[in-house]
Parts: C-alpha cells; sequence; structure tokens
C-alpha cells in the first residue's frame, strides 16, 4: 500500500495514496499504524483524499486503529473524504465515532485545541 | 425490450482480483440502458457488495487448500440484479454474524469485524447463503 508519512506538532499524517482501501490491502494501513504507536506516535491523522473506496476491511482497519489511539489517550482522526466514502462512514454510523474534517491542516490542527 | 445480461467470471482466490471484480460491477451499472436512478451510487454499491462478497468468500475458500478460484454470478433480467458467489469452503453461518438491527449496530459499532454483511444486507434487497453439495452460494438480489 502506498502512503505518505509525515509528522507536524507530534501529530502523524498518513496520507494513503491507493484509490481503494479494501481487504487487499488494509491489513497493510492497521500494520502501520500499529508500528507508530509503538514507536509511541499516539496521534494520527489519515487523509483518504485519493481514496474513491473503501470497505468493510477499510473501515476495520480505521476502526482498528482508532481503538489502539484512544487506548495509549491518542486520537486518530480522519479528513478529505472522497463523498462516497463518507456515505460509508454513514451507513455504518462511523462518522458518530471519527472527528472527520475537510482537510488534512484543519485536523492536524485540532490536535492543538 | 427486457435488457438482459449474464455475466460468469472465475479468478483466483486472492484478494488483489477484488478490484477488477468490483470494477466489472461498476462497468455493469453505468452500461444499463434503462435504469432511472442515481447510476453513480449503483455503480459503487454493486462494486461494494461484490467486493464484500468476495473477500467472504477468499477468506473461507483459504481454510480449505484445495480450492483455487472464486466463482462469481452476475445476472440482470426483469429489472432484477441477481449477485451468486460460490465458494468450497466450509461456509459461514450468516445468522452468527452481527444483527442488522440498528439500535445493535450502534452498540457493536466498534467492532474491527462484521460490518460486510451489515452493508450487504442493507444495500441489497435480499441475501441468503446456501449449503449446496459442491459448496455454498451466496446469493443477493436487487430490484433495479
Amino acid at each position: 500500500m502506498l502512503t505518505h508519512v509525515g509528522e507536524q506538532n507530534a501529530v502523524v499524517l498518513i496520507e494513503v495514496k491507493e484509490e481503494r482501501l479494501d481487504a487487499h490491502n488494509s491489513s497493510e494501513l492497521k500494520t502501520q499504524m500499529l508500528n507508530l504507536f509503538e514507536a509511541g506516535k499516539n496521534n494520527i491523522v489519515v487523509d483518504l483524499g485519493d481514496v474513491r473506496f473503501v470497505d468493510s476491511s477499510g473501515l476495520g482497519a480505521l476502526v482498528s486503529g482508532f481503538k489502539n489511539a484512544s487506548a495509549r489517550n491518542g486520537n486518530l482522526k480522519l479528513c478529505n473524504l472522497q463523498p462516497q466514502v463518507q456515505s460509508m462512514f454513514e451507513l455504518t454510523r462511523l462518522h458518530r465515532v471519527f472527528e472527520i474534517f475537510p482537510d488534512n491542516q484543519r485536523a492536524l490542527a485540532s490536535f492543538q485545541d | 425490450m427486457n435488457e438482459r445480461i449474464e455475466l460468469d467470471i472465475r479468478v483466483p482466490n486472492e484478494t488483489r482480483y477484488l478490484s477488477l471484480i468490483g470494477k466489472i460491477g461498476e462497468f455493469l451499472a453505468q452500461t444499463l440502458q434503462k435504469y432511472r436512478g442515481d447510476r453513480e451510487e449503483l455503480a459503487y454499491h454493486i462494486n461494494l457488495v461484490l467486493t464484500e462478497a468476495v473477500a467472504n468468500a477468499i477468506r473461507h475458500a483459504r481454510a480449505e487448500e484445495r480450492v483455487e478460484e472464486v466463482h462469481i454470478t452476475i445476472s440482470i433480467h426483469d429489472h432484477q440484479l441477481i449477485i451468486r458467489v460460490y465458494d468450497q469452503g466450509k461456509g459461514f453461518d450468516i445468522c452468527s454474524l452481527p444483527p442488522t438491527d440498528q439500535e445493535e449496530i450502534d452498540e457493536k459499532c466498534l467492532q474491527d469485524h462484521g460490518r460486510g454483511i451489515y452493508i450487504m444486507r442493507t444495500l441489497m434487497d435480499r441475501v441468503s447463503y446456501r449449503k449446496m453439495p459442491q459448496g455454498n452460494v451466496l446469493e443477493m438480489e436487487k430490484s433495479l
């Protein structure tokens, strides 16, 4: 899975550079996030701007990351959701679980509040 | 004339083929002559239910080492879309998966797994899973 990873003010930004986040590649995202948690990085923003398709495995990986972040007193937030991806979150009620931002700058800034 | 389309697909039981199957479903939605609803939304939904069903079949086929392919049929006839995904695995109990009741979904929102069946049941009119002599078939139906 292709991602760009950066850091700003102790918050890690993962930009998923794939069109699909599904059963084929979601475990790689899960592993990447676990590695970050093990390195003590508990605040993550996942930018899904390039992702036009997410299935239940993709959602599961994000939920797993969210739970791990929360368990470590951190947070995982999302940004740049395409309309159909946003609909998936609403269908599964996960839009009430995650904080979702229109762009990564606002998502990153929210950690400073 | 009623549009009639039948697709019969076999692919290796590997998740790298999910994208191909999903795109076939999307193209099918875009090709329909008489569909009057939101075509883009239908395309996404077909992509999604196919991905979920085939991913399930692959997961269960992997438990049976002799199984090397997944078999899918997609048919459109009399404004009915029927998708069948065949697996030769030991199968799974469709009733044992998280229910579709919204209240329970809210409670179980934070489970890592189990949304696939819920998604299929929500987006399709009917979902069934039958054990057959040579395996199992997940069948999903939707009126177009």
